[in-house]
């Protein structure tokens, strides 16, 4: 039996790879329709805004359950969404400043509510800091159940839904002409990036579930020109890192899982770039160099066609 | 007196974000300013480990050397055909992701923990000072981010009308022969020096909070763009001290009540500016249209 | 020696792959308002930007009154289009045309007095003496135009490059712009428009460039404007533009 197969036989090292890989599923797939709709850095803003949210639904409860901390970074995600889109609508803020402002004000809450609480000497408080930079090293039967079961809620109402987020992502001002409930859907999207986020910065941290959310998705749009098959892939490449990055950290490295996982997304993002048929650095340096030189001989040809004119002519 | 230089090193670091800030507003380059904010994490590493300090001249240029490869990587990518937000948050979320390895791989050997780079430690600022001889110096962070303050002033005040026309219209400013692409590549390299040198007491998350949020405060309050940096200055300094004396009554992180408070002063903008506040223009609307409706009475 | 004030020999130009400009070869005749006509993608604008550097060009020579771009630019004016625009920063619509300056300033100098005082002097050119102090969003689409044609007076030059100074602007403002093009060229000027409405090129222009990715022609409006040419320079689409154009190709045919 090969070494790095040893940690299928630690029931602790299972359930980690089994939540770092469904993470990197479900990040893949929602984060496939953000970056179709241009809004890849908006599960950066999301995943910061959680922050408050979870410390608040800390404070108010005194405990660490993960319903009520989703439903409190659900509450600031939506506020936040709110805040972005009011600012851009109704100043000359521009969606870039406003991202930015929403994400850096809400983290910024966030450190003071979470410093408060850790000065306020609460003793059930130690661990609530896991969720800045992932601890997926921590992960239990329970978390992965949880995982579990959100990633096949979301596989399940993006397979459900697939159309409508199709449409919605594609030109949602005809989707609203064909009479879809477009906010509903838009808040719906909304909701389960929350989800992700949620689930995924206790394994991975704030700052890069961004990167599962993007990374992957990107990487898939290399080789497809079909949605339905961006998706897939997205979710492949999102579960593949998962895997790896849990490997290399189980493998005797002792380097946390959350920065490996999102080096392997992004290994498999170079990859694409370069590589990946017809979008690819090197596919297109090839298609380049072949109509440069098509060029180059077409003008050759008029030129001599010119001049032979030119001779006809005198 | 410790207070006074936590609230000094507080305001420097508000100005001189703010001013470099003021053109990533106005570029509509504010997530790169984010991402430069993340991705200055593993050159700062780096430059801890060759040097062995964390105040070098030698630290500030290499963090500004990976600002400018953030840059151009994001560039890169983007000019392969991919959106500009999307590359912007591949690269830097790699980068941030190096530099978390590399600080959980040389923990021991580095005095630079996680919560640094989150909170920074402005806290700690007063007490590592600057000893020249037997004089005592005031504190290092002082020194340094009022030398990065120093270099962006100079710079953007030596070649404000270049950085003026090729934020405005770069198409027009090539045309009459400035060099738009060296002006890019200046302001990304003052972003990149201001982060690393405010790193320290802010850490990187809430560096880009003073690099926007005070930027776009002003840009609500006037259209001039020499008072939208005046302004951005002073708002950036009030949050600083406002924040610092909020942080001590809930006894919570100092750099983030300043951005909460550069935040709350944000709000106080959106909703009352005499020129572009929310609630103002709505009230304009409400009497025109009641004008409108009272007319045929008198 | 005298040198036409615009030449251009053998120009082609590539976005990424796709040629968009194929072996341009013109020389523009000094003093006249030349209008640069073609379809949309033709690449008129490109043929601007091309010529002014703004683009790399894949071949090609442009001088200008006999020297390359690059030291004649004090000498050109540009208006350049006004979608790619941020119209909520924060600057003021004379310190808007105090850019048409900078240039000619070098890299240290600021604008100073005398730049301001030239630059309401091509403000009130314009007709837009009063709106000097207004943000620049706060003008219509019209009074913009006006703005950006100022900054190019204020570059005091003898070749002018517009890129579709016509486009959304009211009739009078279109009007005012054609009758201070005019003025120009009294002053022996050159000006390179590019423009859509082919009812109004025999009115506005002496010369005309027709342009569909290759050079179709170029010559005095007389003799060039035709609707052989035109048939050329559109192909199919003249169907639509014949109708549009019915009494000016009249005259031709």
């Amino acid at each position: 039996m090969p070494d790095w197969f040893i940690i299928f036989l630690d029931p602790n090292a299972r359930w980690i790879l089994l939540g770092c890989m469904l993470l990197g599923f479900s990040s893949g797939i929602i984060g496939s329709f953000s970056y179709l709709r241009k809004q890849s850095l908006m599960g950066d803003a999301l995943a910061h805004a959680a922050l408050p949210g979870v410390c608040i639904a800390f404070m108010l409860s005194g405990s660490k359950s993960i319903g009520l901390f989703l439903i409190g970074a659900a509450a600031a995600g939506f506020i936040a969404t709110f805040g972005i889109g009011y600012i851009t609508r109704h100043t000359r803020i521009k969606q870039d400043s406003a991202l930015a402002i929403v994400l850096s004000v809400f983290f910024g809450l966030g450190t003071v509510l979470l410093t408060h609480i850790q000065h306020s000497g609460n003793s059930n408080q130690s661990g609530l800091d896991k969720f800045l930079f992932g601890q997926a090293a921590s992960l239990v039967g329970d978390d992965v159940m949880v995982m579990s079961v959100t990633s096949l809620l979301l596989a399940g109402i993006c397979t459900l839904l697939y159309k409508e987020f199709k449409l919605l992502s594609f030109d949602p001002g005809f989707a609203r002409g064909l009479g879809y409930p477009v906010a509903f859907l838009d808040q719906l999207m909304m909701f389960l990036m929350v989800v992700v986020v949620v689930v995924g910065i206790q394994a991975v941290g704030i700052v890069l579930m961004a990167a599962l959310l993007i990374t992957p998705a990107v990487s898939a749009r290399y080789w497809t020109e079909k949605l339905g098959v961006m998706v897939v892939l997205a979710g492949l490449f999102g579960a593949l890192s998962g895997m790896a990055g849990t490997f290399i950290s189980a493998n005797g490295s002792n380097l946390p899982t959350g920065p490996l996982t999102v080096l392997a997304s992004t290994a498999v993002f170079l990859v694409s770039l370069g590589f990946a048929p017809g979008r690819g650095l090197v596919s297109k340096l090839l298609i380049h160099r072949t109509a440069r030189r098509r060029y180059t001989q077409q003008l050759a040809s008029t030129a001599g066609y010119e001049l032979e004119r030119k001779e006809k002519a005198l | 007196m410790s207070d006074l230089w936590i609230i000094v090193t507080g305001a420097l670091v508000a100005s001189a974000c703010g001013i470099v800030g003021c053109f990533l507003v106005l570029r509509k380059m504010a997530m790169i300013g984010d991402a430069i904010s993340h991705s200055v994490l593993p050159g700062i590493v780096i430059a801890f480990l060759v040097s062995g300090s964390r105040d070098s001249l030698f630290m500030l240029l290499g963090a500004a050397g990976i600002g400018l490869v953030t840059v151009l990587l994001i560039q890169l990518i983007h000019q392969s055909g991919l959106q500009s937000d999307a590359s912007i948050g591949v690269v830097f979320t790699a980068l941030f992701a190096i530099g978390i390895i590399l600080v959980s791989v040389y923990t021991r050997d580095i005095d630079l923990d996680l919560d640094c780079v989150l909170y920074g430690e402005i806290a700690y600022i007063p007490w590592n000072t600057l000893q020249l001889g037997s004089l005592d110096m005031g504190p290092k962070a002082v020194w340094g981010i009022g030398l990065a303050l120093l270099l962006s002033v100079a710079l953007i005040g030596i070649f404000y009308k270049q950085f003026k026309l090729t934020s405005f219209d770069p198409t027009f400013a090539a045309a009459v022969g400035i060099p738009v692409a060296l002006f890019h590549y200046l302001l990304m390299s003052l972003v990149s020096v201001t982060t690393v040198a405010s790193f320290e007491s802010v850490g990187a998350i809430l560096v880009v909070g003073m690099l926007v949020v005070p930027p776009a405060t002003a840009y609500l309050l006037t259209d001039r763009l020499g008072r939208m940096m005046i302004y951005s200055v002073v708002i950036g300094c009030i949050s600083s001290a406002a924040g610092y004396y909020a942080a001590q009554f809930l006894d919570a992180s100092i750099a983030g009540s300043m951005v909460s408070t550069a935040g709350f002063l944000f709000v106080i903008a959106l909703l009352f500016s005499p020129r572009h506040g929310v609630l103002l223009r709505k009230w304009k609307q409400r009497r025109i249209l009641a004008d409108a409706a009272a007319e045929p009475f008198v | 020696m005298n040198h036409s004030p615009l030449e251009i020999r053998g120009l082609s130009a590539a976005y990424q792959k796709k040629p968009v400009l194929r072996d341009i070869s013109f020389t523009a005749p000094e003093g006249s308002l030349i209008g640069i006509i073609g379809p949309n993608g033709a690449g008129k604008s490109t043929l601007i930007k091309a010529v002014l550097g703004l683009i790399p060009r894949l071949s090609g020579d442009v001088t200008i009154y006999g020297k390359p771009y690059a030291q004649q630019r004090k000498i050109i004016g540009y208006v350049p289009q006004r979608e790619s625009i941020d119209w909520d920063f924060p600057t003021s619509a004379l310190d808007v045309v105090m850019m048409g300056r900078y240039g000619h300033l070098g890299w240290f100098r600021r604008p100073g007095g005398q730049e301001r005082r030239m630059a309401m002097e091509c403000l009130a050119k314009v007709g837009m003496s009063d709106y000097a102090g207004r943000q620049i969003s706060q003008l219509s689409g019209g009074q913009q135009q006006r703005v950006f044609l100022a900054r190019a007076l204020a570059q005091d030059a003898s070749l002018y490059f517009m890129d579709e100074p016509f486009v959304g602007v009211d009739a009078a403002t279109e009007k005012a712009i054609i009758t201070l093009l005019n003025e120009l060229k009294q002053q022996g000027k050159t000006v390179l428009v590019v423009h859509h409405d082919l009812n109004t090129v025999k009115e506005y222009f002496d010369w005309v460039v027709l342009l569909n990715v290759q050079l179709v022609a170029s010559g005095s409006v007389d003799s060039t404007f035709t609707a052989d040419n035109l048939q050329r320079t559109y192909g199919g689409r003249l169907a639509i533009l014949e109708r549009d154009a019915h009494s000016e190709l009249i005259n031709q045919t």
